[in-house]
């Protein structure tokens, strides 16, 4: 069971700091913490295809919200298993909502990713808009009026706990794909497509696959936004949800995982963060210096905060250079 | 069995109104290194990409070992055992030197999404094999040491170099060397001969490869096709072809009025 030393150190490592935060901050940084959860799945995926495989996909939201539409009709339809396993529960719906997700991927990806180019970004976009407008007409789903009464954890502890369990899975899984054959061939058909094939490399294969992969944990991203805020309508999975998954991969660095986690936390905190400004200036300065930050960011560090490095990477230079 | 590994059946591709390579055959036989010459624009590389599918002839047919490769994609011909270099390389270069020679065994390793979520004991053993392997080509080529060093950063002659490691770490059984000496200086030249002399040796390999460097083709090369507008105009050994007046009409022109 060596395979699972890394993952539940972390896990335990991540349920401690769950600890200290439940006693150490309020509800709304709580809150805020549960979002920047959502947000890195959301990022760790679409770096998957954005960052790795280097196609362009912009309908991460209507994937997060397959997974959080079925997740929230699952829970309050059906009943699987009885009150004190409930967190199992959970976490089957969650799957489920990632399954959903990876076969809506499949559908959505085997006809787009045959051709090379852009044409994946339009067909993704437009999937996502239908999504959308599909939940808006589906009744027995809430339409506009959104899906409310969708049952939680109750307590922040419990809800990062389960946060962090698929946190785990979803970096492990593509870190270790990345790690393998299946990895290095995503970079190859980023690289070079044309190469790539003349080395034996069934690029639409490839592609399909990482987009797979990446929908299934969009799909799981929405099944915890719904478990967290408790509520969801079809505004929440907007195209600016979508774009917003993109500037976190972008932000973060193309192909750096720690970089979608920092840029996703910041994504997340930042807005959060100058709220005490509008309260000393009297004007809404927010998303004025939200977009003059990212702005910043992207002249001064054009690849992103971290490139395409690891945390990993840059404490093996570290080493090298201070020996 | 017969001795003829790759055999090209009457070729055409057309471009709209413009006939690139014109019902071309020829035969590469097992372990030979066969060179395919002609002045610009004779159509050598668009019959490479014939040979390894990135276009479909308009008609006529591949075959290797008398297997038609008609309809298969250039991953699935790869798999086959044909693989190539490019005119212009094609290197992954944001990837290390190490990860380019890797991909290319990508074709060779059989475990699962599964065992690498898992790491089981046959997915490291795979990937530590794969590894070994490609440090040990990229020995042969004195290139183990830039192992982990980005491709782009590599000079010129060594990203060649790279691609041919590269190439043969697909496990092929015929490789397309697509002008491997091009921009190259005269010591490059010649190192460049003995190594492909030496990974034929050493990996029983079959060449065919394109060259505008006539020393080169005609030190090496034990049979030669010459094209000119998409027609094959002669073939044979570098003697014949040295002497033949069609060569020598293509590359230079006919002498007028006499």
């Amino acid at each position: 069971m060596k395979f699972l030393k890394a993952p539940l150190l972390s896990l335990i490592a991540l349920s401690a700091l769950g600890l200290i935060f439940n006693f150490g901050l309020n509800a709304y940084f709580q809150l805020i913490l549960l979002f920047a959860a959502v947000n890195c799945l959301m990022s760790m995926s679409l770096n998957l295809v954005n960052g790795y495989t280097g196609q362009f996909s912009l309908g991460h939201a209507g994937f997060m919200a397959l997974g959080a539409y079925f997740s929230a009709y699952a829970n309050t339809h059906w009943d699987l298993l009885p009150e004190s396993v409930q967190a199992i529960e959970y976490f089957i719906y969650a799957l489920g909502g990632g399954l959903l997700a990876a076969f809506a991927g499949l559908l959505v990806g085997l006809p787009s990713l045959r051709l090379k180019g852009d044409y994946l970004a339009i067909v993704t976009l437009g999937f996502g808009e239908i999504i959308r407008v599909a939940l808006l007409n589906m009744d027995f789903l809430g339409g506009p009026r959104g899906y409310s009464g969708i049952p939680g954890f109750g307590s922040f502890l419990f809800s990062f706990i389960f946060a962090s369990v698929w946190l785990v899975i979803c970096f492990f899984t593509i870190w270790r794909v990345m790690h393998s054959t299946y990895g290095r061939s995503f970079l190859s058909v980023r690289e070079d497509e044309i190469a790539a094939e003349a080395m034996g490399i069934n690029t639409t294969r490839m592609k399909v696959r990482a987009f797979v992969l990446s929908s299934f944990f969009a799909g799981v991203a929405g099944s915890l936004f719904a478990h967290f805020t408790n509520f969801i309508n079809p505004s929440s999975f907007t195209f600016l949800q979508s774009v917003n998954a993109v500037i976190m991969v972008v932000l973060g660095g193309m192909g750096s995982m720690t970089g979608s986690i920092v840029a996703a936390i910041f994504i997340t905190a930042l807005p959060e963060a100058l709220r005490p400004l509008q309260d000393l200036t009297g004007v809404d300065l927010r998303m004025v210096i939200y977009s003059l930050s990212l702005i910043l960011v992207m002249i001064l560090r054009p690849q992103g905060l971290f490139g395409d490095l690891e945390l990993s990477d840059m404490w093996r230079k570290y080493v090298r250079r201070s020996s | 069995m017969s001795d003829v590994l790759l055999e090209a059946k009457n070729i055409t591709m057309q471009f709209g109104g413009l006939k690139a390579v014109d019902s071309l055959a020829f035969q590469v036989k097992k372990g030979q290194l066969a060179g395919l010459i002609g002045p610009n624009g004779a159509g050598k590389t668009t019959v490479f990409n014939m040979l390894t599918g990135v276009y479909q002839p308009t008609s006529g047919a591949v075959f290797l070992e008398d297997k038609s490769l008609q309809g298969l994609k250039p991953y699935e011909i790869s798999h086959r055992g044909v693989t190539r270099t490019f005119q212009n390389i094609r290197l992954f270069k944001g990837l290390s030197v190490l990860d380019n020679v890797l991909i290319a065994g990508h074709q060779h390793m059989h475990y699962g999404l599964f065992a690498a979520l898992l790491q089981t004991p046959h997915f490291l053993k795979s990937e530590k094999d794969l590894r070994d392997k490609a440090m040990e080509l990229l020995k042969i080529f004195h290139l183990d040491e830039k192992a982990h060093e980005p491709s782009s950063s590599l000079p010129y002659g060594e990203q060649r170099k790279l691609e041919i490691v590269r190439a043969l770490a697909t496990d092929p059984k015929i490789i397309l060397l697509d002008e491997p000496a091009a921009g190259m200086n005269h010591s490059e030249t010649h190192h460049l001969m003995e190594t492909i002399a030496k990974i034929r040796e050493q990996f029983k390999l079959t060449v065919l490869l394109i060259e505008h460097d006539m020393k080169l083709v005609m030190g090496i090369c034990e049979n030669i096709i010459v094209l000119d507008h998409g027609i094959k105009i002669e073939e044979g050994d570098p003697q014949k072809i040295q002497g033949s007046q069609k060569v020598i009409e293509a590359y230079l022109g006919v002498e007028e009025g006499l």
